[in-house]
């Protein structure tokens, strides 16, 4: 809902860099170094110093149940603190963060997101949240099923596979002003497509990488902001919507719940400079952009987006705190963030961010 | 500020040890059917779904929200998955709450569900964490030597946890729901069942159950659907500490102490024994309840047993402040819905739609759950009167 009470302000990002494999790194190890940077770009000295924090991540990939209890050690909640997790990328948590400062039970909060997807197959894990009695015991991977959706597209003249590289090569080519990016450099869309296919009709650069990291973000009321001399931006709008699980009952082809959180979330009520999409397929990024009715005037994915690197559990976070930065550096006046969830975009979040 | 909100509506399903006949979704669609049957409403009145339940690990479903979409009509709309351990189910309550006290929706559908019979939960208890000690333990063991610790600093006899696991399923019994039906339970069987972990005997664990519990949640000028009263809440509080840290206090955790104060200073209450008529508290194993009395303010500390020795917290010897009349987590366990069930009791009291486990004239209730090794806390209190 675009609508509110209070204004509330980004202040703060940072993110880590997306490592093929982060090795002996623990999780407590990769999400302490984000806080810790957050916390300098505010001023503040611990998580007692906010009035709330959220944080997403998934058991599965850390192969452990309670994983997130770990991440609190991460916090030092002595004395204790307002904590909250959502199993669900760090964009949620932001949701919930929001809510929380709306109904004025906090001016502030720290979000953080983290993962270490390199010890497990990510594809094979994440058949493990399909319908555990109809699908899930086929192990369907997320690559299959994304390959499926890109066939739909290319089958319904909607994309050719010379669109798809055309993502991946401007991938590549902005993630070369990413530090934090995995993969990144010039290619070109002929060489490209002169690779084989991976699973058909998607080849290996159509897929994000896997990668380990984790992300972080502060938000408060705008007075709050104020106070603590920072620059900021303003979350103007954010929005979230589901579809069904049936993957036969959707037009896999486009994103009905985009487009339906965009509306709520306000992105028609103004020119889009900077969009950040969490596409981890290439042809996603098309189905996205047409979704959130973005046009030539818009930069997408300036930061090479998850295809240069997918820190799963705090990429839809790190698409607003793209966007935030881009704002704050005065390089856009109001920008778009995308975050997903479930298998061929089932579930989406929609972010508006402005310069304030 | 915050908006005014109100439950208007709980739904539960029978628990029980496997709920063979019904798939997942099909448990929670039960429970989220009843909680809008009673609120009045059908599913195209909702505006957003927020879920939550304990380790993904319990069932074998990663983020479940995706596959549990379509049951609980949330497609088109918001859903939200909230994991804060055994505290989940109250965390749900509050983060579904906030959807509807910041002002962003007008009636919110929550549910909080365990299939423990889908898989192992002690196996997914136990699961050893990459890169740290493993702690093979279990709820029950891990928790042990903290209750042997405040029974060695309180003095307290060596049967409250007896008294505590008697009562509690007698209260079972006064709720068909309930998953343990114990109504002719003694002492002497408490006492005679086996040793699990000294000093916790079968009968003063918990169950592991199947089950799934819904509230529905509307906004000051949307609480008219229902037939029954609104429960208005009347604050809501949440606190987390690391699970170890030198100098931390087990027996009687500060995140419980300063999550209580907060709620009560949101509900004005200053003597929780005197103001509040009921509560329903998160008593896995039965020597929690003096624990928590003290943790919670409703006794000085060393003082919670002689609460329940004297049955102040029983129905059946009209204790002054009934803990757990629904029976409790001690006579059902569905982990992820079993905080959420607490807060849902809270709700059905001060709506006087408690059954047989009614307490009479009930005002002012508070819900309560915890989780991880007694770190994460969540709390509400309702009440019949609009604050």
């Amino acid at each position: 809902m675009s609508v509110q009470a209070r204004d509330i302000a980004i202040v703060a990002f940072h993110q880590s860099d997306c490592q093929a494999s982060a090795g002996a790194t623990n999780e407590v190890e990769l999400i302490m170094p984000e806080i810790r940077a957050v916390m300098d770009q505010v001023g503040l000295r611990n998580a007692q110093d906010v009035d709330f924090v959220c944080s997403g991540s998934c058991d599965y990939l850390q192969g452990a149940a309670f994983a997130f209890v770990a991440g609190v050690d991460a916090l030092g909640a002595v004395p204790p603190i307002r904590e909250s997790h959502v199993e669900m990328d760090a964009a949620w948590a932001l949701y919930e963060s929001v809510l929380k400062i709306r109904m004025g039970h906090a001016d502030s909060a720290l979000i953080y997101g983290f993962a270490k997807s390199s010890p497990g197959e990510l594809p094979i894990v994440l058949s493990q949240q399909l319908d555990p009695y109809y699908l899930a015991p086929l192990w369907v991977d997320t690559v299959s099923l994304a390959a499926l959706q890109a066939r739909l597209m290319l089958d319904a003249g909607k994309i050719t596979e010379a669109d798809m590289a055309a993502v991946v090569s401007r991938s590549r080519h902005n993630a070369m002003n990413n530090p934090h990016a995995q993969l990144a450099g010039e290619v070109s869309v002929e060489s490209l497509l002169a690779q084989q296919h991976f699973v058909s009709p998607l080849r290996r650069h159509d897929c994000c990488p896997v990668s380990d990291g984790a992300s972080a973000m502060i938000i408060a009321t705008v007075e709050q902001a104020k106070a603590w001399g920072k620059p900021y931006a303003i979350l103007r709008g954010i929005d979230h919507r589901i579809e069904s699980h049936n993957l036969c009952t959707r037009d896999l082809t486009e994103s009905p719940s985009t487009r339906r959180a965009a509306e709520a979330a306000g992105v028609a009520d103004g020119a889009v400079d900077v969009a950040e999409l969490y596409a981890p397929f290439s042809h996603q990024e098309i189905i996205l952009s047409r979704a959130l009715g973005l046009g030539e005037g818009t930069s997408v994915n300036p930061s090479g987006g998850v295809l240069a690197g997918n820190l799963m559990m705090a990429s839809g976070l790190s698409r607003v705190g793209e966007v935030f930065q881009r704002i704050v550096s005065g390089e856009a006046r109001r920008g778009v963030a995308h975050a997903t969830s479930g298998p061929c975009l089932q579930h989406n979040l929609v972010a508006v961010v402005e310069a304030a | 500020m915050a908006q005014l909100a109100a439950v208007i509506g709980t739904g539960q399903t029978r628990y029980k040890t496997k709920r063979g006949d019904v798939s997942i979704a099909g448990l929670l669609r039960e429970a989220a059917v009843n909680a809008l049957e009673d609120a009045g409403l059908g599913f195209e009145d909702i505006d957003a779904v927020v879920i939550g339940k304990a380790p993904d690990m319990f069932e074998g479903v990663i983020m479940p929200e995706c596959y549990l979409a379509d049951a609980l009509g949330a497609n088109g709309k918001p859903m939200l998955r909230v994991h804060t351990a055994g505290s989940v189910g109250g965390s749900t309550a509050l983060v579904a709450a906030s959807h509807v006290q910041s002002g962003t929706f007008k009636r919110v559908l929550t549910v909080t569900y365990e299939k423990q019979s889908e898989s192992n939960a002690m196996w997914a208890l136990s699961t050893p964490q990459p890169f740290a000690v493993h702690l093979n333990a279990g709820a029950g063991g891990y928790f042990a030597p903290i209750i042997r610790e405040y029974m060695r600093r309180s003095k307290a006899p060596y049967d409250v946890g007896i008294k505590v696991a008697v009562k509690d399923r007698l209260h079972g019994a006064r709720n068909p729901l309930a998953h343990l039906q114990k109504p002719d339970i003694t002492m002497a069987e408490v006492e005679e069942s086996m040793m699990l972990w000294d000093p916790l005997r079968l009968l003063e664990a918990c169950p592991s159950s199947d089950g799934a519990c819904a509230m529905v949640i509307a906004a000051e000028d949307a609480v008219d659907s229902s037939a029954k009263p609104p429960a208005w809440i009347r604050g809501g509080a949440m606190r987390s500490e690391p699970t170890m840290y030198a100098g931390r206090e087990e027996v009687n955790p500060r995140a419980g102490r300063d999550c209580a104060a907060d709620v009560y200073a949101q509900a004005g209450i200053r003597d929780p024994r005197r103001e509040l008529d009921v509560a329903e508290i998160y008593v896995p194993f039965s020597w929690y309840e003096p624990m928590w009395l003290e943790n919670l303010g409703f006794a000085e500390e060393g003082q919670g047993w002689r609460l329940t020795m004297e049955g102040a917290t029983s129905l059946d010897e009209q204790g002054d402040i009934p803990w757990n009349p629904s029976g409790g987590v001690l006579s059902s366990n569905p982990i992820g819905a079993s905080g959420m069930i607490r807060f849902a009791e809270a709700a059905r009291q001060v709506r006087g739609d408690a059954g047989d486990h009614q307490v009479a004239g009930a005002k002012l209730a508070m819900g309560h759950a915890y989780g991880g090794g007694a770190q994460f806390f969540s709390m509400w209190i309702v009440g019949a009167d609009k604050p």
